[in-house]
C-alpha cells in the first residue's frame, strides 16, 4: 500500500523519534535495578546470616534536599579486644549504587558511631549492617521520604 | 587546594572515648549526571579515607557516589597516648590529601 506522506505523517513520525531519543537519557538518571540492594549486600557479606536489631540507622524520615541527607550509625557493642564492630556497611535501594560507605573499624574505636552526609536520588529504603568481631551480622533498615531528589539539578 | 578541617580535643584523659571531626572540600561528582550537551560528567570522588593514631590504622572508609559533597565524616577512638593523628584522604584522578593533628594525652 502507498501513501502519500502528508505534512501531518511526518510531523507525527518527527515527535516519536523525538520521544523514542529523549527516553534513554532521563531513564538513566533514575536507573537502579531491582533487588540491587540485596546483591550488594550478598556480595559483601557473603551467605552470611544477618539478624535484625543491635544498629541504630538514624536518618530524617522526610529530606527536603536529597543532595545533603544528614546520616548516622550506631552499634550497640562494649568495643572491647574480644567483642567488636568489625565494620559497619550501609545500602541504599534506590540510587543508580546501591553501596553509600563501608566502613573498617577495630577494638580501637571505643564506640562503634558515625555519622556522614549522603545522597538519595529517591524516596527509599536504607539498611545499615555491621558485622561483629564474633562474625554475625546485625541490620537496622529505615525508611526516607525524599521531596527534591540528588542527581537530578540542572548544570550550568 | 582541597581544604580540610578537623576537629579533636587538644588535651584528654588517658582512656577517655574522643569524637574526632573531619571535613574535606571535594566535589563528589557521582559520574551519573549529565552536562547541558548531553554527555556524561565522568565521576570524580573520594574513594577512600584512613586515619592512623601513631601509625596503627584505627579507622577507615571507603566511599561510593552516594556520599555528598564536601564529605563530612565523625568517628571515635580511645585516647591511649599522646602523638599524632594521621588522616589521609585518596580519590580519583589522583587525588590525594593528608593531615596531621596532635593530641596531648595526660
Amino acid at each position: 500500500m502507498t501513501r502519500k506522506l502528508t505534512r501531518r505523517d511526518a510531523l507525527k513520525t518527527a515527535g516519536l523519534l523525538a520521544v523514542g531519543a529523549a527516553t534513554p537519557a532521563a531513564a538513566q538518571v533514575q536507573s537502579f535495578a531491582p533487588g540491587q540492594m540485596e546483591a550488594a549486600i550478598r556480595k559483601v557479606l557473603g551467605e552470611a546470616e544477618i539478624g535484625k536489631g543491635k544498629v541504630r540507622l538514624e536518618l530524617p524520615p522526610l529530606v527536603e534536599n536529597g543532595n545533603v541527607v544528614p546520616m548516622s550509625v550506631s552499634v550497640d557493642s562494649p568495643m572491647t579486644k574480644d567483642n567488636f564492630v568489625k565494620a559497619i556497611h550501609v545500602f541504599n535501594e534506590k540510587n543508580p549504587q546501591p553501596n553509600v560507605i563501608s566502613v573498617q573499624l577495630g577494638a580501637r574505636a571505643g564506640k562503634a558511631e558515625i555519622s556522614t552526609r549522603i545522597r538519595l536520588a529517591t524516596t527509599q529504603k536504607l539498611t545499615a549492617i555491621a558485622e561483629m568481631s564474633d562474625g554475625t551480622c546485625w541490620s537496622d533498615t529505615q525508611e526516607v521520604v525524599v521531596t527534591l531528589a540528588a542527581c537530578l539539578e540542572d548544570l550550568p | 587546594m582541597n581544604r580540610a578541617l578537623i576537629s579533636l580535643p587538644k588535651s584528654v584523659k588517658r582512656g577517655q572515648v574522643i569524637e574526632i571531626k573531619t571535613l574535606i572540600s571535594h566535589v563528589m561528582e557521582s559520574g551519573f549526571r549529565h552536562g547541558t550537551n548531553g554527555r556524561d560528567i565522568p565521576r570524580d570522588i573520594i574513594t577512600a579515607f584512613s586515619c592512623k593514631y601513631n601509625g596503627e590504622e584505627i579507622f577507615a572508609t571507603q566511599f561510593f557516589p552516594a556520599i555528598a559533597a564536601n564529605p563530612f565524616l565523625t568517628f571515635h577512638t580511645v585516647a591511649t597516648e599522646s602523638g599524632t593523628l594521621t588522616f589521609h584522604w585518596t580519590g580519583d584522578n589522583g587525588f590525594e590529601v593528608i593531615e596531621e593533628a596532635q593530641i596531648a594525652v595526660e
